[in-house]
Parts: structure tokens; C-alpha cells; sequence
């Protein structure tokens, strides 16, 4: 026995190395297409509808005419977002709390994250369709579409990515901090809001950013909750126009200036969301528990 | 002159954490307030089911629910409605953004985790997570515009060469379920890839260590060290994307054609459940049994998901149990 002799590694077994790390790496590159393309187009056809008068004016409904802007598809789509947020958030929040610091693993806390996950996976379609038949076909309130309808259904949506991702956050925050809350003779409800819940907060705002990102491009469960219109409106009660349904009834238009209009929404839709993904993401490396 | 128990005595300040008089009630009202939110959770999906079920008992009542999911005639003007045509065409769509979706995403996962110099690591993770920020309409605007145009030469090209494979062949139109396959499987791609990159960080370094000092090249220490450990992760992810390609609505009804019929190949025309209900429900709004017909699409789609997610959430879980926490929000953080 001289020594231990290292085989070089054979030629095939190198092209088959080199083959498939190639083969990874272009499959990569195919993914990063789309993306490539749908910013380009973004851009290219939507840059041309953006004006003053576009974000400023109400689309006009007139097929041959001037199509107007969007603006009451803008302000319908925040003012939506941000109803089903102001319901989403404190009762997502609420259960995430219940579920990390009351429930944890009791039968009735493996009950509801269960119920929430079987939340997170029904289609957006199927929130809307609930809502349509237990508020609009009802005529709840008076009215059968109505803009805070679709913001229950964009809450329904948002409320288990909401409680989920809370949990998590909140599962992060070391128990240590919270025994010495004890130990010094803290209450429970003010070791919940005093220590826990700042603690987790940049963290849970990563998580309701995103959430908010997530049901502003919802187009689905909007369609026949609040409906489409022309007007703008700070009437709850009313129709609401939103950007994502006002996209999708042009692009079935004949009509080229409604299609640039549909870009133009769209490249708008995508800055707000993108916007709020970046700030997620820059609150989420600000965070120490992640 | 002090004396020395005086300068014991603890100064009266409050502390904010201190436990004033109504602490005990507080306690207990936030207790029980937040035990009843999250029975009150409980409750809505209750109700949500129970909706569902009772508001598409007209449908059944008139075909019942085997003829419903396996008649393949949906024509509500003469109150026919067979929802195979949109079942197939969700499978359909599905299973095509499943085959082009996940080794594309894996892969991606792959040259992230493995292969990637780690500088470019986070701007590459960034760019895959950007194709989810893209809303669904959006993606239906691209590929009715840019896809459907553009790629209608290949794939009649491909439909001539390959007319001897099954479900291939004759003439393409310009909405089909390949289109709607691809657009599925692109908005697929960033979930897919993000829990498989979660599950491959899991890998252990020894495993991967001991592969490539036994002399392993790259991909093979790949192949067996970080594919096998990986595997329940990744079909449990690759389930998660279909529940989302299954699930998904407007890009779809923008790309599919819309055509209430089975498709003779990938390239025809056709429809799916969550389109149907996206297109039909203004008119059904005055027909009780058409509407009831869309809310038992919505419920079919709504059980087929609740199947899918819970065997996602089987192969997930397994794969991260007794891995380290890290691997935990996989499941749940789908957004």
C-alpha cells in the first residue's frame, strides 16, 4: 500500500456535470424571460397612455369617442384595499395573537390554523362568488354591487395571509422576553402590546404589506362585488371602479385606444404593487427577528 | 440625616408594565375576545361551506351531481349543463403549467442555492419573486396581446410536425389551452421555486460535503445529496402551484377561448371552472338554476383545491419535519 491513488474524474462524467449545470442555468435564464418581455411591453404600451389627463379624469364609457382616463379606477382600487385592510389586519392579527400566545396547540388552535389554511388555498373566484351570493344577490344593505362588498371579499382574502404570516413573526419573539415581562409582575395583556407585539411589528408589517399587494391585483372576486363603472365615488355604498376590473373589460375591446388605456392601467397597477413589495421588503431587512 | 431604610425605599415611580386595578379584567376580555374571533373564523369557513353547498342545490337537484361533473354539455340557454367541458379544461391547463412550471422552477431553485456565486444570489431571488407581483389581469392583458400573437406560428408549426402525437395536430387558434398552460405555468414559477429553495437551503452540509469529497462532481452531488432530501419539499410546492394554477380566474378567461367544449388537442379552444363563473354570472343573475350551476363550478373548484392543498401540506410537512424551523411558514407564507 503506497498511497491512495484519486482517480481524475472521467470525461464523461465531466460532460455530464458541464451538460446539466448548463442545462440549470438555462432553464434559469427561461424563467427570467417572461418577466423581461412583460416589463418591456409594460413600459413600451403604457408609458404612451400616461398623462396628466389620464390619472385625472374618469374613464367615459364612450366606445368611439375620447375613453377618458382612470382615475376612478385608481381611487376605487385604494379606497378598496384599504377598507379590506382596516378589516383584515386587526382580526388576521387578533387570531395570530390568540393562536401564539392563548391557543398554541390545543384542539382548538390546530382547528383554526387549519380552517385558515384551507382559507389560503380557495381560489379568489370562489371569495368572490361567496360574497356575491350571501351580500349582492341578497341586496344587503340596500344595494345589490357595492364598493365595501368588494372590500370584504379582497378581506377574506387577505385574512389568512395576514394570520399566517403574523403567527410566524410572532412565534419569532424569543420567550425570554417575555418571562422577564412576567417576572417583573406585567399583566398578560400588557406583555401582548407592550412587549410582544412591538417586537413582531416590522416583521408583521413585511407580511400585511404584502398581503395588500397581493389582493390590490386582484381582478376575480371584484368583478361581482363591486362591478365596473365610469364614475368616481367616495360612497361606499355605490359601484366602485377598480383598475384591475377596468383592465380586464378593455382588453376585450376592439378598440385600440381602450387597449392602450388597459396598459396604461396596467403599468400603473404593477408601480403600486411593486412599490409596496419594495417597502415590504426594505421593513423586512430592517426587522430583527428575521 | 437618613436613615438607612429610607434609603432602601424604592422611589414611587409607575413603571409602564406595572399591575394597575382593571389588569385581571383586561385580561380576560382579551382572552375571550380573541378566543371568540378565532372561533368566529372557524364559523365563516363553516358558513362559506354550507353556502356554497346550499345555493347549488337547484343545479343538482336537476342533473344531480354525477351528471353535472361528467355531462359534457354546458349550454344555459337551454338549461343544459354538464360541467366536464370546464373540468377538463382546468385539468388541462393545470397539468400543462405543472410540466413547463416546475422544472423551470426547481431549476431555478437549484442554480440559486447551488450553483449561483452568492452575489448574485438575492438580486436572482428577487427577480423570480417579481413574477409574483405581476397581478393575474396582467399576465391575461400580456398573453392576449404579445403570447397569443406571437407564438401562433410555432405552435401551428409544432401542431403540423408533431400531428402524430395524441392531442396534437390541425389547425391552431389563437386562444387555446397551451397558451393558458404557459401563462399558468409562469405564475406558477415563484411559489414552486421559493419552497424548493427553502427545502434545498434545509439540505444538510454534511451530506453535501461527503458527496462532493468522495469525489462527486457538482451536478452529481447534486443528484444525490440535495435532489433526494429534497423531494417531498418540492412535489409539496409543485401541489401548492397547482392549486394556484387550478384556482386562477382572469388570466385564464382572457386566454382560453372561452369555448364550452373539450378540445381536441392543447391547441383548441376551451374553458375552465373559474371562468365560467367569471363570465356567466351576469346573466345568470336572474336564471336561479344558471346561478346555481356557477356556484356548483365554484364548488367543484373549491373541493378540488381543498384536495390538492391538503396533500401539499402532507408532502411539506413531512419534508420539514425535524428539519430545522426555518423550513416552517413554507406552507402557509403561499402569498
Amino acid at each position: 500500500m503506497s498511497s491512495v491513488s484519486l482517480q481524475p474524474v472521467s470525461g464523461r462524467r465531466k460532460r455530464a456535470d458541464r451538460g446539466a449545470r448548463a442545462i440549470v442555468a438555462l432553464f434559469t435564464g427561461i424563467a427570467l424571460i417572461p418577466l423581461f418581455f412583460i416589463l418591456y411591453y409594460l413600459l413600451k404600451e403604457g408609458l404612451g397612455a400616461w398623462s396628466w389627463d389620464f390619472f385625472t379624469t374618469d374613464p367615459t364609457g364612450s366606445f368611439l369617442g375620447d375613453p377618458g382616463g382612470i382615475k376612478s379606477a385608481i381611487l376605487g382600487t385604494i379606497e378598496m384595499v384599504a377598507i379590506a385592510t382596516a378589516v383584515a389586519v386587526p382580526i388576521g392579527v387578533g387570531v395570530a395573537i390568540w393562536l401564539v400566545e392563548y391557543g398554541r396547540q390545543s384542539w382548538l388552535a390546530t382547528g383554526v390554523r387549519y380552517f385558515i389554511d384551507v382559507m389560503t388555498g380557495v381560489p379568489s373566484i370562489v371569495f368572490g362568488l361567496f360574497v356575491y351570493i350571501t351580500l349582492v344577490v341578497t341586496n344587503f344593505g340596500g344595494a345589490s354591487f357595492a364598493g365595501y362588498k368588494g372590500a370584504i371579499a379582497l378581506a377574506l382574502l387577505m385574512l389568512p395571509v395576514v394570520t399566517r404570516s403574523a403567527e410566524v413573526v410572532l412565534l419569532l419573539v424569543p420567550n425570554t422576553l417575555r418571562e422577564a415581562a412576567y417576572a417583573l409582575g406585567a399583566p398578560r395583556w400588557k406583555v401582548i402590546f407592550k412587549i410582544v407585539l412591538p417586537t413582531a411589528l416590522p416583521g408583521m408589517v413585511t407580511g400585511i404589506l404584502l398581503a395588500i399587494a397581493r389582493a390590490a391585483g386582484e381582478t376575480a372576486p371584484l368583478l361581482f362585488t363591486a362591478t365596473i363603472v365610469n364614475a368616481t365615488t367616495f360612497n361606499l355604498g355605490d359601484r366602485m371602479n377598480s383598475l384591475p376590473a377596468l383592465i380586464f373589460q378593455d382588453v376585450g375591446q376592439a378598440q385600440d385606444r381602450l387597449v392602450q388605456i388597459a396598459w396604461g392601467a396596467a403599468l400603473t397597477l404593477v408601480a403600486m404593487i411593486l412599490i409596496l413589495t419594495i417597502l415590504a421588503r426594505l421593513v423586512q431587512r430592517r426587522s430583527r427577528l428575521s | 440625616m437618613a436613615s438607612a431604610p429610607e434609603t432602601l425605599q424604592v422611589p414611587r415611580g409607575r413603571s409602564s408594565l406595572e399591575r394597575t386595578r382593571g389588569s385581571g379584567l383586561l385580561d380576560r376580555i382579551l382572552k375571550w375576545g380573541l378566543t371568540a374571533l378565532s372561533i368566529g373564523v372557524i364559523l365563516l369557513i363553516a358558513y362559506f361551506f354550507e353556502v356554497l353547498i346550499a345555493d347549488s342545490r337547484p343545479v343538482f337537484a336537476q342533473t344531480g351531481f354525477f351528471s353535472f361533473v361528467f355531462n359534457s354539455e354546458w349550454v344555459p340557454s337551454q338549461a343544459l349543463y354538464g360541467a366536464l367541458p370546464l373540468l377538463v379544461g382546468t385539468l388541462i391547463t393545470s397539468a400543462i403549467a405543472l410540466v413547463i412550471g416546475v422544472p423551470i422552477a426547481v431549476a431555478t431553485a437549484l442554480y440559486i442555492t447551488e450553483l449561483a456565486s452568492p452575489r448574485v444570489r438575492a438580486p436572482l431571488t428577487i427577480l423570480v419573486e417579481l413574477l409574483a407581483a405581476v397581478p393575474s389581469v396582467v399576465y391575461g392583458l400580456w398573453g392576449f396581446f404579445f403570447l397569443i400573437p406571437k407564438l401562433k406560428p410555432a405552435e401551428q408549426w409544432f401542431s403540423d410536425t408533431f400531428a402524430f402525437l395524441p392531442f396534437v395536430g390541425g389547425t391552431v387558434s389563437g386562444p387555446n389551452y397551451f397558451i393558458a398552460g404557459l401563462i399558468l405555468a409562469i405564475m406558477i414559477i415563484p411559489i414552486v421555486s421559493a419552497i424548493s429553495r427553502e427545502v434545498m437551503t434545509t439540505v444538510p452540509r454534511e451530506n453535501k460535503e461527503a458527496a462532493l469529497a468522495l469525489g462527486a462532481t457538482r451536478w452529481e452531488m447534486i443528484r444525490m445529496a440535495v435532489l433526494p432530501y429534497s423531494k417531498g419539499g418540492i412535489t409539496g410546492g409543485a401541489m401548492l402551484g397547482l392549486g394556484r394554477a387550478i384556482g386562477e380566474t382572469i388570466a385564464v378567461t382572457i386566454v382560453i377561448g372561452n369555448a364550452p367544449e373539450i378540445g381536441k388537442t392543447i391547441f383548441s379552444q376551451g374553458y375552465s371552472l373559474a371562468a365560467v363563473i367569471a363570465n356567466e354570472f351576469g346573466e345568470a343573475a336572474s336564471d336561479k338554476v344558471h346561478r346555481a350551476a356557477l356556484i356548483a363550478a365554484g364548488l367543484v373548484l373549491f373541493l378540488l383545491t381543498l384536495a390538492i392543498n391538503a396533500l401539499a401540506r402532507y408532502f411539506v410537512n413531512r419534508a420539514s419535519r425535524g428539519q430545522r424551523a426555518a423550513s416552517k411558514p413554507a406552507a402557509g407564507m403561499a402569498g
